[in-house]
């Protein structure tokens, strides 16, 4: 096997209470943090930058270059807003995260903050994981009694204040400009850009907005430094991340690995996929990105590899589907979510899926024609590139793909009257019968 | 405002609590709506108009804000909100069949309560628990790997009036509006209880620790050295000048760290529109 896995975040996490502060400590915790508080802040940035550290909320955007876009400090606040919304579907790896090591991102948020000069920092974490909310709480509480939060931080002069706060279930609070109006007390709705968060952001001020990931990434950068992060992972995809495997895998789980690893290595790895079943199609990075197929098993999961085969890396969520699974009921689902999740601030997006919802309706219950496929197309080009945010044109990825690679599987819906597919069959458990 | 006047009194203590947290008080209006949640076990008109009162805003404001967000719920909830994960991956996996026949079992559709006032079925979204799908959320701790079965024999539970321990999650769980002053910021002392992961978030580690896999050794903890310095040695080390830069990796790391440096620059998981050099040279044996 040519890759391997190379855990550093989830190292430890099989310790039973790995989510500790004296957990985290015993492995070398917060040894960033010193190293990170002996460096001018400005070097700390250097280093997230040439580590080549990338976005691992979906987009990929270079973390030390967003930093360095903050204006010069005004003397007035700048802010730290860690997005923990993990709501994108098939997305499962910032949760456990949180729930087995949230001192990782913790001190991700003191190095960060440090680094660009904010002295109050947010988790907005979405409102539907209770207790991933208690062990953050508990976290800032642990950090705080130990010194590493709140005033003079182990002498050093700098002082932060971290506040985790709860959504209450909106996926489009994901969105980094929506989520900042809904961390203001608004509805969650994006904003026009720019201006971009680092130029006016929470509250009008400059500001840094981070997936979990990233922000549990910088300790290990700063320790390690920013050659040995690049040690791992492609050229231009470096360092390490969580990919996620659910669905028809024998093992589905959380395997942290170098960027541009393969689903042929990880599904060896997991066991493949369920016992007498194929794989049929697979997303790279969540229901946003464009679906794969077998076809695809050998394209190296980095940024460049997987965006040049006509998808998105996106959160490296792979969620498998094996041969039993109805492309199009799946496709009619996601979309039923695109609907429901839809802020309905811009038209493509709002009626769009709404009318895309109608049309799989139809084609899944047997009464669709074989125009609907154009129908489907044509919403699509109206959301692509035209939608106010990248929820619109999400939306079209599992449409336009699965039209592309399966359009035979749509039309079967058609000349056989309804699905041809047993929903029992795709279930893991005896007895599942028909929706 | 009918909250009675000791309920009053106390939200209101809580509320300036959880403006105090914030820059500007607005920020304070998610958190609050949870915290009414808590005493009347959803959103009624006393709570947006409480909400209202302590943030200096209309109530036509703050039921905007309400009803944006699915966690609010505009009629008294059951004392456990069951919600089954029906987005596409657990739908497949089995949870529409999961939703079905609890809906059946309980004898009410999605956003529907029980009579006797114990559950509110639901549909939820990707709760990002999917690799331990099909997923069922009580009161937003997660019960994983659920068949229609075990999923019926919760809700027995629940509606028995048993505690139940979620899969990743508290001792117990807790009810709708205990866990609703939870998530206005308010710690019940339960965060040291269950487990630190189930089985699949560990398949990884697990895995890396039966074959000794792990990321490169670090060398020793970065000095702290001025920028100008550092981006001059990066320059050095990616001209091949020494490989000396490279971090130390003890001898056998070379077969089992699957990265650039632990590997032929051939076997790299470059992309395709890489030229496949590695970005750094092979690490020294020893
Ligand atoms: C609809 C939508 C939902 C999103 N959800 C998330 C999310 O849950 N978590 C996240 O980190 N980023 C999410 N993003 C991406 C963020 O907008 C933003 O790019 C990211 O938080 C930046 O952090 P990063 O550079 O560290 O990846 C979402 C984007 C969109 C359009
Ligand atoms: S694309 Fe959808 S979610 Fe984004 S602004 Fe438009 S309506 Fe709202
Ligand atoms: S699809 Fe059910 S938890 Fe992700």
């Amino acid at each position: 096997m040519a890759t391997t896995l190379t855990p550093v975040l989830s190292a430890h996490w099989d310790e039973k209470d790995s989510w500790t502060l004296a957990a985290y400590e015993r492995h070398g915790g917060y040894r960033g943090l010193r190293a990170a508080l002996a460096m001018d802040p400005s070097a700390v940035i250097t280093e997230v930058k040439d580590s080549g550290l990338r976005g691992r909320g979906g987009a990929g955007f270079p973390t030390g270059m967003k930093w360095s876009f903050l204006p010069k400090p005004d003397g007035g606040p700048r802010y730290l807003v860690v997005n923990a919304d993990e709501s994108e579907p098939g997305t499962c790896k910032d949760i456990p995260l949180m729930l087995a090591n949230p001192q990782a991102l913790i001190e991700g948020v003191i190095i960060t903050s440090y680094a660009i000069g904010c002295h109050k920092a947010f988790i907005y974490l979405r409102g539907e994981v209770v207790h991933v909310y208690r062990r953050l709480l508990n976290a800032v509480a642990e950090a705080k009694a130990k010194g590493y939060l709140g005033d003079d931080i182990l002498g050093s002069g700098f002082d932060l204040d971290v506040v985790v706060h709860a959504g209450a279930g909106a996926y489009i609070c994901g969105e980094e400009t929506a989520l900042l109006d809904s961390l203001e007390g608004r509805r969650g709705q994006p904003r026009l850009k720019p201006p971009f968060p680092a130029v006016a952001g929470l509250y009008a001020r400059p500001t840094v907005i981070n997936n979990v990931e990233s922000i549990a990434s910088v300790p290990a950068i700063v320790t390690g430094g920013a050659e040995w992060f690049k040690s791992m992972g492609t050229e231009r995809s470096t360092g390490f991340g969580f990919f996620s495997l659910s669905g028809h895998v024998t093992r589905p789980g959380q395997y942290e690995a170098p960027l541009g690893i393969t689903l042929r290595e990880l599904l060896a790895m997991a066991g493949g996929i369920r016992g007498g079943h194929q794989l049929k199609f697979w997303t790279p990075g969540g229901s946003s990105t464009p679906l794969f197929t077998e076809e695809h098993l050998d394209i190296p999961l980095d940024f460049e590899s997987v965006g040049a085969a006509g998808s998105m890396l996106g959160t490296r969520a792979l969620q498998i589907f094996d041969e039993t699974t109805c492309v199009v009921r799946a496709v009619e689902r996601w979309i039923e979510f695109y609907k429901h999740e839809s802020c309905g601030k811009c038209t493509p997006c709002r009626e769009g899926n709404y009318w895309m919802v109608q049309v799989l309706h139809r084609l899944e219950r047997g009464q669709g024609t074989q125009e609907d496929l154009d129908t489907l197309l044509d919403i699509c080009d109206n959301l692509l590139g035209r939608s106010f945010c990248a929820l619109g044109d999400g939306a079209a990825s599992p449409v336009t793909s699965s039209i592309k690679y399966f359009k035979d599987e749509y039309l079967r819906h058609v000349t056989e009257g309804g699905c041809p597919f047993d929903p029992a069959q795709s279930a893991l458990f005896q007895g599942a019968h028909a929706r | 405002m009918s909250f009675s006047a000791e309920a009053g009194q106390r939200l209101a203590a809580d509320a300036q609590q959880i403006i105090a947290r914030y820059p500007v008080p607005r920020s304070a209006l998610l958190p609050m709506l949870h915290l009414v949640q808590s005493e009347e076990g959803f959103v009624s008109a006393d709570g947006v108009e409480f909400c209202a009162e302590q943030l200096d805003l209309t109530a036509a404001e703050v039921a905007a804000v309400a009803t944006f967000y699915s966690q609010y719920k505009r009629h008294p909830n059951g004392t456990y909100t069951v919600g089954v994960c029906t987005n596409t991956l657990c739908a497949v996996m089995g949870g529409d069949a999961i939703f079905e026949e609890l809906s059946e079992h309980l004898g009410v559709g999605h956003d529907q309560t029980t009579e006797d006032g114990a559950i509110t079925l639901e549909r939820v979204e990707c709760n990002a628990g999917c690799d331990y799908a099909p997923v069922v959320m009580v009161n937003w701790e997660f019960f994983d790997n659920q068949t229609p079965t075990t999923a019926k024999d919760l809700v027995d539970e629940l509606r028995a009036g048993r505690d139940v321990a979620p899969s990743r999650g508290a001792a117990k769980v807790c009810s709708f509006k205990e866990v609703s002053r939870v998530l206005a910021g308010f710690p019940d002392g339960r965060a040291n209880e269950g487990v630190q992961a189930g089985g699949p978030t560990l398949e990884g580690t697990l895995l890396a620790r039966r074959n000794n896999w792990t990321a490169p050794a670090m060398a020793a903890p970065v000095p702290a050295v001025p920028a100008e310095q550092v981006a001059a040695e990066t320059t050095a080390a990616s001209a091949g000048a020494s490989g000396s830069d490279a971090p130390s990796v003890p001898a056998g790391t070379r077969e089992r760290a699957g990265t650039v440096a632990g590997k032929p620059a051939g076997e790299a998981t470059h992309g395709s529109q890489d030229n496949g050099s590695a970005t750094t040279p092979p690490p020294k044996e020893g």
